[in-house]
């Protein structure tokens, strides 16, 4: 489990003065699931990736459990991002050439890590979504609720302390968008990880424990 | 490096037909100008290597080129015939050994080389079965003859005829063999040998009929007086040597006008040589004395001027290649940005990345030279004796 606490951040793209983003502070305690939502374009996914250590605050500190994200050096990030987070992105972002347990398996093959117990692992976070007869099944072959059901085995792998959904629901039908949202949260909970998953559709907003209005938080609605 | 190792491997294996056209194109590059160069290399190695061992060569005077590829490969268009005459000049200069060679005439495809025992000697022929050709008649075959026409010792061949057209040519003559040669790996696999004077009789120059002197030949006489027996048609003809006739064959005229295609002067000594080529030089001898070494050294300065400009020729194809490959993948790279943003965001550094992509490329050109590698191995053990033979048809 790990809770985060953003304090202070300022960030800006590198050669953009139309995007600015600030937040005073920002606290999700360990276990949480928390949506975060707000208007696209706003500025969500920016906030998960400089949780997630794939940008850098220009000010201000990120802290996830006992790290603080934004004193890493680029490889601790990486490994960070690896290692100690789960991540389910908005198209599931399965690579087409692997096949399903590959795909669970993506971050530790980066890593040059994949050994016998992850194998097992991604073998029975297979079982648990119902999909173990598809351990050799290319995504190409799989529905878009199998599919769904892959990113999010693939982002629980490593029993991460954290995990976080950029708008994993935003190209679904409605009963597809419930379950992927139910099956974060089950997962979560069963791993005692923390959530964090921006969305735009309020239709979801009350399987979760908190919401943030992310314009509130950023001040930007004032 | 591993894991972009497998994510390369599982990227080329997942596209096979992308792969396999690219390995096809690559391959094609690579193999095409190193197997060029090699095959040719190979052959004038083989062509020079037969020259080398062929010191001097006598023949009518003509197409140098001819004379040589016809006497040492026996593929050639036929050079214009000398009498055996010329053999005997030669003998008896006593300046070399010489060596009659007769290849007018084959057997179901196969050159027959009317010879004399000496030829077996200077090219180090063996015999893998049988014996040397003893009788008229008898023939000697190389390895590649008795393989693929399934014959052997104690079995026959027949001389095919020039034309079914011309009634007083050459008759078909079945010959005895007598011996099988071991594989050379040269053109003397291929041949049948016989003695030359068996040329003549498959030529017509020699023949042999029933003996109109002895009893039973009534019936084939025309016309009997002191001088002379005429024969009728019903003389009985032979086509075939045996012990048992091989006395009633005869032949009519002088020998030493029948015809040969060449022969192979092996000097005693390089002063002999250099004597030799200046009788014929002086025009004691008539005919013409080649070195195939010169010869078939100005042919292959023409072959390796071709090569070159093949070569040439392949390397701008190979440019474009690439450049058309470059471009594919460039484009690939485009169409593939959102995997690789997403192995960025998974943890990938841009390294890890590159590697990705190095790696395809790395095990595409590996494998195309791996395949260019196998089959320039091919070409060399299966193509270097068809471009030989092409380069000597």
């Amino acid at each position: 489990m790990a809770e985060i606490h953003i304090n202070g951040l300022g960030f800006q793209y590198p050669g953009s003065r139309a995007f600015a983003m600030a937040v005073s502070e920002l606290h999700v305690m360990a276990g949480e699931c928390v949506a975060i939502v707000g208007p696209s374009g706003s500025g969500k996914t920016t906030l998960l990736s400089l949780v997630a250590g794939t940008l850098l605050p220009d000010s201000g500190e990120i802290r996830v459990g006992q790290t603080l994200i934004n004193q890493l050096g680029e490889t601790a990030r990486r490994r960070f991002r690896i290692r100690d987070i789960g991540q389910v992105f908005q198209a599931f972002e399965l690579l087409e050439y692997l096949d399903v347990t590959e795909n669970i398996l993506l971050g530790p093959i980066i890593d040059s890590a994949v050994n016998e117990q992850l194998r097992e692992r991604a073998a029975a976070l297979l079982s648990s979504v119902g999909l173990e007869d598809k351990a050799h099944t290319k995504p190409a072959r799989l529905s878009h609720g199998e599919r769904q059901r892959v990113a999010v085995c693939r982002a629980m792998l490593n029993r991460p302390g954290l995990i976080l959904a950029d708008e994993p629901t935003g190209n679904l039908d409605q009963a597809n968008k419930q379950n992927v949202v139910d099956l974060l949260i089950k997962q979560a909970r069963d791993n005692g990880s923390t959530l964090m998953m921006v969305t735009h559709d309020h239709s979801l907003l009350g399987s979760f424990e908190r919401v943030i209005d992310f314009e509130e938080l950023t001040g930007a609605s004032a | 490096m591993r894991g972009a190792l497998f994510l390369g491997w599982r990227y080329l294996a997942h596209h096979r037909f992308k792969t396999a056209v690219l390995l096809s194109a690559v391959t094609l590059m690579i193999f095409l100008p190193a197997a060029t160069r090699l095959l040719v290399a190979d052959s004038a190695l083989a062509l020079t290597a037969r020259a080398d061992h062929t010191p001097l060569l006598i023949g009518a005077k003509g197409s140098q080129l001819e004379l040589v590829l016809n006497a040492l490969y026996f593929h050639a268009e036929r050079p214009p015939e000398i009498t055996s005459q010329l053999l005997e000049e030669v003998r008896e200069t006593g300046l070399a050994t010489a060596i009659p060679l007769n290849t007018r005439f084959q057997a179901r495809g196969a050159p027959i080389v009317g010879t004399s025992l000496d030829y077996f000697s200077f090219r180090g022929l063996d015999l893998a079965a049988g014996r040397m050709m003893g009788l008229l008649g008898e023939c000697v075959i190389g390895a590649n003859v008795a393989r693929s026409q399934n014959v052997g010792v104690g079995d026959s061949l027949v001389s095919s005829p020039e034309t079914v057209f011309d009634l007083a040519g050459v008759y078909p003559l079945k010959m005895n063999i007598a011996g099988v040669l071991e594989p050379s790996g040269s053109a003397d696999d291929d041949a049948v040998f016989v003695d030359v004077r068996t040329t003549w009789v498959i030529q017509g120059l020699g023949h042999g009929h029933q003996d109109l002197e002895k009893a039973g030949a009534g019936n084939a006489v025309l016309t009997r007086n002191e001088k002379a027996i005429t024969a009728n048609a019903s003389l009985v003809q032979y086509n075939e040597i045996t012990a048992d006739n091989v006395r009633e064959f005869h032949f009519h005229g002088d020998t030493s006008g029948f015809p040969l295609s060449a022969v192979i002067a092996v000097p005693n000594d390089a002063k002999s040589s250099t004597l030799l080529r200046g009788r014929f030089q002086n025009g004691d001898i008539d005919g013409q004395l080649v070195l195939p070494r010169t010869v078939l050294g100005n042919l292959l300065e023409t072959v390796f001027t071709v090569q070159n400009y093949v070569i040439l020729g392949l390397v701008m194809l190979s440019l474009a290649t690439i450049a058309v490959i470059t471009l594919v993948f460039l484009l690939s790279q485009q169409l593939r940005h959102g995997e690789f943003q997403t192995l960025k965001r998974m943890g990938a550094s841009r390294g890890f990345v590159s590697t990705l992509v190095a790696s395809e490329l790395g095990f595409v050109f590996l494998g195309s030279l791996l395949l260019a590698a196998a089959l320039t191995w091919g070409a060399r053990n299966y193509a270097t004796e068809f471009l030989l033979s092409f380069m000597t048809l």
